[in-house]
């Protein structure tokens, strides 16, 4: 259970620490925040949380960082219990999701800050400033100030600062959700690249979770103060533990369908399960867009899964069609050379692919259709 | 019935920031015992010279004693009780006329003028850098020669105007910002709306709260205003105030009309504050 | 149908293509003639008179009798005033403006708070006085404070009464510009409450209250009525004395007095206003 390597040497030869986190409780009021969460990051690991909003993701990555207390539990960096230590004796290095670079500084002076606070001279700290300020690429702009610079490249600065220190976690809380899509793709991509440069153990907090599954070795999806699962991101998607989890993480369809034995038969094609040991009866098949393609020629026309083309959205490569199955509809992605001849209206048949699906055995397996 | 459901995106960061965000225990404790300390020495601070002025104006003939006197001489007391009705009728008539003057002429200039603007904000800030106590000095020669035809102590209300200019311009300048009021005349004017409908009926009854605010401003102003009327030889009530208590120190009535007068802005200013927070979550 | 969403003053202007030809500025011209009348006109006599004889004639050595050590006097005067009560008012304004910033940002104690301060920044004048006058006078309620009547000692205090409120009112918006992120940026980068103070919460409200504080001494600067009931036999402050020479019966050389006053008034307010007008921007830029 307790893990003997509590720190591994980085691709820098910097060593990173474990982060355990264990029984985490965090109640404003009557509302539970956290309830008991146990999460540990291995060295030089990033683990990306994933939830909606109120899951508790930031409040974890606050109880973490120190800025706020647990009501219990226990946190261990490195082999050493820091929950009571504040903040600023923490050394971790926190990104904030806007506004927090200081604006009277200049670049320069922000990055340094840290290091200011640390009666590091002058001339070392402005030197180790630009080092990390050449590490996110944004040397021309050490004389600048917050308001001169764009918001991606404020992020840049954000995440230069925190590293500045050589803290020996780093904490990134929504970082890219304020930034225009462009620049979050490249942000995100480079944030990455520089975390595992640095080797540094890492805690990833966003409500994307196309962020999530792009940069995490691990990701945790949280609700309601809890964590639903904590897995690679290939396996969060492909083998969701949870209805929520496969509900919130990418797309899904949910049709009725009825178990037995070690299938699930849904309209008419019977699927394996994730789990053999649902009992038999009426469920909910979760099942997502990208399992379902379209009928050979021969079986096309009349069966279960035929039905009318509602709506046609086109993504680049792939397009994802919305089928009127009659009293129900199902969302097909396939890829668009195979959309093409498609148009509202369309007669069309498919077919789901036959992965193991989860199903969701809820008492209201009628869920109603919410378009939200 | 199926259900197709979407991706896990939840709503911005700002139902993020409206969940509770907590601070360390050992600040927060710190930061309320100094909050503690703060308020009850302001607060005492705030209120010694008001339960002073309360109890001087519950005296007795007797000192020690307590008698309502003071507050019924409030309506008796010779000479007290026309400088109020005076002071009040001035109060009413200054904050009509200040709206009345404003008002449209901002919104004209919001909608119409905007590089006026500046200049504008500059004008209505102007009595804050000519203060009244200056200003008087160059009202003498005009006013004494208004006396000469023995024109009411109303005819204060011209200079009152500009003294409250400044308060009445922030209350309704930030009346019609929160109301994007450029964007509501667009609408209105894409719809056929002539000028007059669209700062009558559109704009002005969208901030009601700034012009009642703007009313209140003014009046407490002109309830206050001693400097002008007492250089000028007008009897509003602060004068008036100010003459009884040299030829009689101590004269409770004094005290008894300080008091009322405060309570009185007191009660506009909460109401006001109760009616802006109702429009806000109707 | 799209309306152009155009927010704001300063956007780009109306068309008034439906409208005759007249310009549009002609509509503030009832504003501009009654300021005109009321406002520049009266300000215009004295700055005139200022620089006039008795008998009418131009005298622009009268400004020399700004120089005289009875008028240095009253500037001095009045420079002492406006500095303390400006300064106690300031910091301790501060302070509670921090303790309301710190709260609930529409809680009760927050709204009674601001509303307090509304009412009180105006509670000046001579009700002011009177309460002071009853609580620490000569027959004062609390004990009687032999410095009462000891210029500035006794009007400083009672000027702070109505100057820490108007504090509140001015500076809390700063307060409430610093934001979170910052302290939290910073504890988590290692620093202390007071390292913060120091390095960033410090600077960054330094210009809004330091312009907050000019703001209390033109406010003081200009304050008659409370130092009128305080004391009116002697004049310390160049309000006192203007009102001593306009009131006075003595003929027209004393209104040639009272001008020169007000216009050295004047452009000692004007001057304090520019640099609060010029912090405040800077204030404005990092705590929007």
């Amino acid at each position: 259970m307790s893990s003997p390597v509590t720190s591994t040497t980085g691709a820098a030869g910097r060593t990173a620490v474990e982060v355990r986190m264990e029984g985490l409780t965090r109640r404003y009021g009557a509302v539970t925040a956290l309830d008991g969460l146990d999460l540990t990051l291995r060295p030089g690991e990033l683990i990306a949380l994933l939830g909606p909003s109120g899951c508790g993701k930031t409040t974890t990555l606050r109880l973490l960082a120190g800025l706020e207390d647990a009501d219990s539990g226990q946190i261990t960096v490195g082999g050493r219990d820091i929950t009571r230590l504040p903040a600023s004796k923490r050394d971790m290095g926190m990104v904030f999701q806007a506004y927090s670079l200081f604006p009277h500084m200049t670049v320069l002076q922000n990055v340094a800050f840290g290091l200011r606070l640390r009666r590091v001279a002058k001339g070392d700290r402005d030197r180790r400033a630009m080092e990390i300020l050449e590490l996110v690429g944004l040397t021309e702009q050490a004389a600048r100030y917050a308001h001169q610079i764009s918001g991606g490249q404020q992020q840049r600065v954000a995440l230069a600062r925190a590293l500045a220190i050589e803290p020996q976690v780093l904490l990134l809380d929504e970082p890219l959700s304020a930034l225009d899509a462009k620049v979050r793709a490249q942000l995100r991509d480079q944030i990455r690249r520089i975390q595992l440069e640095v080797g540094i153990t890492t805690l990833f907090v966003t409500h994307d979770q196309e962020e999530a599954l792009a940069i995490a070795d691990r990701v945790g999806v949280m609700r309601a103060g809890q964590l639903e699962q904590l897995a690679p991101p290939t396996e969060v998607y492909s083998r969701p533990a949870t209805p929520f989890v496969a509900e919130f993480v990418g797309l899904t369809n949910r049709l009725p369908g009825t178990v037995s034995g070690s299938t699930v038969t849904v309209r008419g094609q019977d699927l394996p399960l994730v789990d053999l040991g649902t009992p038999a009866g009426p469920v909910t098949a979760l099942i997502r867009p990208e399992a379902v393609t379209l009928a050979s020629e021969a079986a096309a026309g009349s069966g279960p899964l035929a039905g009318t083309v509602i709506a046609i959205t086109f993504l680049g490569a792939t397009s994802r069609i919305t089928v009127n199955l009659g009293e129900t509809t199902i969302m097909a992605q396939l890829p668009t050379s195979d959309a093409t001849e498609l148009s509202a209206g369309s007669h069309v048949a498919l077919s789901i692919r036959p992965d193991p699906v989860l199903v969701s055995v809820a008492e209201n397996n009628s869920v109603a259709a919410s378009e939200a | 019935m199926a259900a197709v459901t979407s991706l896990g995106e939840t709503p911005l960061a700002g139902a993020a920031a409206r969940r509770p965000q907590g601070m360390q225990r050992r600040r927060r404790r710190r930061l309320n015992a100094f909050r503690y300390v703060v308020f009850t020495l302001f607060g005492l601070f705030v209120a010694a010279p008001l339960l002073a002025m309360l109890r001087f104006s519950l005296e007795g003939t007797k000192l020690g004693t307590w008698s309502l006197t003071a507050w019924k001489q409030i309506v008796s007391y010779p000479g007290l009780a026309g400088a109020v009705a005076l002071t009040l009728e001035l109060a009413v008539i200054t904050s009509i006329v200040m709206v009345v003057l404003l008002l449209p002429t901002m919104i004209w200039i919001k909608l119409r003028v905007q590089w006026m603007s500046r200049a504008f904000e500059f004008l209505c800030l102007l009595p804050l850098t000519i203060p009244a106590i200056a200003l008087v000095v160059g009202l003498a020669p005009v006013y004494n020669r208004i006396q000469h035809y023995s024109l009411s102590a109303l005819q204060l209300f011209w200079v009152y105007v500009v003294l409250a200019l400044p308060y009445a311009y922030r209350a309704l300048s930030s009346g019609l910002d929160a109301i994007d009021a450029t964007t509501l005349a667009e609408a209105a004017r894409s719809l056929g709306a002539s000028w007059f409908t669209v700062m009558f009926r559109v704009i002005a009854p969208n901030m009601w709260q700034a012009i009642l605010n703007a009313l209140l401003l003014t009046g407490a102003l002109v309830l206050g205003e001693f400097t002008i009327a007492y250089l000028l030889l007008y009897n509003t009530l602060q004068p008036a105030l100010y003459s009884i208590s040299r030829n009689t120190p101590n004269a409770g009535v004094v005290f008894s009309t300080s008091m009322a007068s405060l309570l009185f802005a007191f009660a506009l200013l909460t109401i006001l504050s109760y009616a802006g927070r109702q429009r806000r979550r109707g | 149908m799209t309306v152009a969403a155009s927010t704001g003053a300063g956007a780009r202007p109306v068309r008034a293509g439906r409208l005759p030809r007249l310009p549009a500025w002609l509509g503030t011209l009832p504003f501009l003639g009654y300021v005109g009348v009321f406002l520049l006109w009266p300000t215009g006599i004295l700055v005139v008179d200022a620089f006039k004889n008795p008998s009418g004639s131009w005298n622009f050595g009268s400004l020399s009798t700004l120089y005289s050590p009875a008028v240095r006097g009253y500037f001095i005067g009045s420079f002492k005033l406006c500095v303390l009560s400006a300064v106690a008012g300031a910091v301790f304004g501060a302070l509670v403006a921090y303790a309301v910033a710190s709260g609930k940002p529409d809680g009760v104690v927050r709204r009674l708070s601001v509303a307090a301060s509304g009412v009180l920044a105006q509670f000046g004048g001579v009700t002011l006085a009177f309460a002071f006058q009853a609580l620490i006078g000569p027959a004062g309620l609390l004990f009687h404070a032999g410095w009462y009547y000891n210029f500035p000692w006794g009007i400083t205090l009672i000027y702070t009464y109505f100057q820490i409120p108007l504090m509140v009112l001015v500076f809390l918006p700063a307060i409430d510009g610093l934001k979170v992120q910052w302290r939290e940026a910073s504890e988590s980068l290692g620093s202390s409450t007071w390292q913060f103070w120091r390095h960033i919460g410090g600077p960054l409200l330094a210009p809004a209250f330091f312009g907050s504080l000019l703001l209390l001494f033109a406010n003081a600067l200009s304050a008659f009525a409370t130092i009128q009931a305080w004391e009116n036999q002697i004049a310390y402050t160049v309000p006192q004395q203007i009102g001593t020479a306009l009131s006075s019966e003595v003929g027209l050389a004393n209104v040639n007095a009272a001008d020169v006053l007000a216009f050295g008034m004047i452009v000692m307010v004007a001057i304090v206003m520019t640099g609060y007008a010029l912090l405040q921007r800077r204030a404005a830029r990092w705590l929007r």
